[in-house]
């Protein structure tokens, strides 16, 4: 077991939060990813995450224009500044792995290669939707790709995804499952019991708490007695780490060790990835509870700038491909919309379908 | 049927789940029993006893006192493949794994539209009657009931704790089986299967002709013994075991109360917001014109359940509650 601290942590100047309670624990000075990254590497991975990120961000973008347009309803919960974390995570994952994930889930279901189209026909509530529209922005699924929603009471699909694992185990397939959460679950019971049970059963599970540092409009330093969460999750007996969440490259590999470290049998392992919503908590949420110098701070540090500015560095990226880039991914978000409005509405004859398997079709 | 060879052994209501655990058991390896104490132990009521040493701690696992998270997991693993068996102690600690039975369990088919039926089964006991206390005696398998996407079961039979759990394991959504505590004991014969348990009728237990009692679980044996009361008073009840709380068999009732004209309803639960509330309003509904008067409800009083014998047994539904609101309707 080890506790090992982010690439940077908050002492490091670079860290929105430098200097502001500082993590004291020993670890904390240790880094995430010693060894040789594994897995892809080179520009044209660069190039792909680049695009992957860019998906997500415009996709997003153009949800606010639709909401504002009242397109389409529902509670929205924006993805925006955390793209790295969905990108880098899923860049570890193969397609026979599971992901559960929550309402904030828009990022981890394009990652997960669901279509734009299929997850902006959901947002409109068509037939064509990736959860026929019964789900809406909260409940994405898609069961071909293993992705299990979706989940919008916080921390409860965490009980369900060491359910998968524990069948995976049983069934002796090498599958990992991937559960995404917030620094909220952490307040929540559903939480501990997972950690410990997935633990003590060592499965195959691999915890991503996303720690954007609000629980809704709540603080960590306000919703959590400790704030040190990867040490926390260590004190279950599982490898955890916490890491730049900013930094889709440091997580990707973050990723690839844990999921590297499951596979071998060595039980469940949990990532704190510190990254940092740019926008309120939902499309409803006015946003009084932060401070405009912190966002601002976090936003120097945009997950798309830095990976941006790094390939520029490195020679990889000039405004030709980006230009490119951007358009192959406008495209495709256009396209998206387009097939979203044109695409069939359910018929309210079939509102009674699939609250059960054997489900009647008329409404009663 | 060769009577000469067939030997009908007595069994217990405990037995015969049992029974029905090590046939799921071995029949199909992806069942697997999940729950507190269920392994070691041998079950909180005994019912898993010696299952463990027969399949493994694989098969037969003990979980965490960690309602939320072992119920959770026996999603999962169903959404993955498997055909979980969850039991939770009572139904009081289920309220800890409510999250997971009403938001997931009852719910990922129809948010997925479609792409995620859950075959789980969630076994747990219910009811009063044996000075537990209240937060170990009562009946909230109405509650269960409310719920679109579950089916709820509540074997009162031999037969029933024998062969629905084969039934249940065969459905392609979440069942949950409520099994009364004070009918573990209750001893007879168990006659072999004739056909598979039908998940989705009630069950006339005694024909009768001048009063419908309707009930179910761990009412079912004082709903019988009132109607053995009252025949031998010469009024003939016709006893009604729901069996599935949910959906509910509504043409047997109905069919019943066209031949009795009355109606009593038997739940052990609370009066306010009952099951029984729910059964007398259908029949309203549903059988108003056939009625010769208004529909009776025998429930638990309003408290929650005392420990002290004498108390407990004046707040649960008793046989004479049963034989006296008969008496409101008839005279």
């Amino acid at each position: 077991m080890s506790v090992a601290r982010p690439t940077r942590t908050r002492k490091d100047p670079a860290h929105p939060k430098a200097g502001k309670k500082a993590a004291t624990t020993k670890s904390a000075q240790r880094k995430a990813n010693t060894g040789p990254p594994t897995g892809r590497t080179g520009p044209e991975h660069r190039t792909d995450l680049l695009e992957a990120m860019l998906r997500i961000r415009r996709f997003e973008e153009r949800c606010v224009e639709l909401y504002s347009a009242a397109k389409i309803r529902g509670f929205v919960h924006l993805y925006i500044g955390e793209e790295a974390v969905a990108i880098g995570v899923n860049e570890a994952l193969t397609p026979e792995d599971a992901v559960v994930s929550t309402y904030r889930e828009h990022g981890h279901a394009l990652a997960r290669g669901i279509t734009a189209e299929a997850v902006m026909a959901e947002m409109y509530g068509r037939t064509t939707g990736c959860s026929g529209g019964r789900g809406g922005s909260m409940h994405l699924f898609d069961a071909s790709r293993r992705f299990y929603g979706g989940n919008a009471i916080v921390a409860g699909g965490l009980p369900l995804a060491a359910g998968l694992a524990l069948a995976d185990r049983i069934r002796e397939r090498a599958n990992v499952t991937c559960c995404f959460f917030g620094d909220g679950a952490f307040a929540e019971g559903e939480f501990h019991e997972t950690a410990n049970l997935a633990a003590l059963w060592k499965l195959p599970l691999l915890l991503v708490c996303e720690n954007n540092l609000y629980a809704m409009g709540t603080a960590l330093e306000r919703h959590e007695a400790q704030t040190d969460l990867a040490m926390r999750a260590a004190s279950y007996g599982m490898v955890a780490w916490a890491v730049d969440g900013m930094d889709g490259e440091a997580v990707e590999q973050a990723a690839r060790r844990a999921v590297e470290g499951i596979r071998a049998g060595t039980g469940p392992h949990f990532l704190e990835l510190r990254t940092y919503r740019f926008r309120a908590h939902s499309m409803y949420d006015p946003d009084r509870y932060r401070q405009k110098g912190e966002i601002e701070q976090w936003k120097s540090r945009d997950p798309i700038s830095l990976l941006m500015d790094r390939m520029r560095e490195d020679g990889e990226l000039d405004d030709k491909e980006l230009a490119r880039i951007e358009q192959r991914v406008t495209d495709e978000i256009d396209h998206a919309v387009e097939a979203a409005e044109q695409a069939p509405e359910e018929p309210v004859g079939h509102l009674l379908r699939h609250v059960t398997s054997s489900s009647a079709e008329a409404v009663s | 049927m060769g009577a000469d060879t067939t030997q009908h052994s007595k069994t217990t209501y405990r037995e015969a789940m049992r029974e029905a655990l090590r046939e799921a058991l071995r029949s199909d390896d992806r069942v697997f029993l999940m729950g507190e104490d269920v392994g070691r132990y041998g079950g909180c009521f005994g019912v898993s006893l010696g299952l463990l040493e027969e399949f493994g701690p694989e098969r037969v696992r003990d979980t965490p006192l960690s309602e939320s998270a072992f119920v959770g997991a026996g999603i999962g693993a169903a959404l993955a493949g498997l055909r979980p068996i969850v039991e939770i102690m009572t139904v009081n600690f289920s309220l800890l794994a409510l999250d997971q039975i009403l938001n997931n369990a009852a719910t990922l088919l129809h948010m997925s539209g479609g792409q995620l039926p859950v075959p789980l089964v969630i076994r747990m006991t219910t009811g009063a009657g044996r000075q537990l206390g209240a937060q170990h005696s009562h009946s909230l398998e109405g509650w269960y009931a409310h719920i679109p996407g579950i089916r709820v079961l509540t074997p009162a039979t031999l037969e029933d704790a024998r062969h629905m759990l084969a039934a249940a394991l065969a459905d392609p959504d979440p069942v949950l089986i409520f099994e009364h505590g004070s009918l573990y004991n209750f001893s007879g014969e168990l006659l072999p299967p004739s056909e598979p348990v039908n998940l989705d009728h009630a069950a006339i237990r005694r024909p009768g002709t001048d009063i419908s009692l309707v009930t179910y679980g761990g009412s079912l044996p004082k709903a019988l013994a009132a109607a053995d009361e009252l025949a031998a008073e010469g009024i003939s009840a016709e006893v009604i075991d729901l069996r599935t709380l949910r959906p509910l068999d509504d043409a047997a009732i109905t069919a019943s109360v066209a031949r009795t004209h009355r109606a009593v309803v038997v739940d052990e639960a609370w009066r306010t917001g009952s099951f029984a509330a729910e059964v007398s309003a259908r029949i309203t509904e549903e059988s108003f014109y056939d009625l010769d008067a208004p529909v009776e409800r025998v429930c638990s009083a309003e408290v929650p359940m005392p420990y002290a014998r004498q108390l407990e047994e004046a707040a649960l539904p008793q046989t004479a509650d049963i034989v006296a609101a008969t008496h409101r309707a008839v005279d």
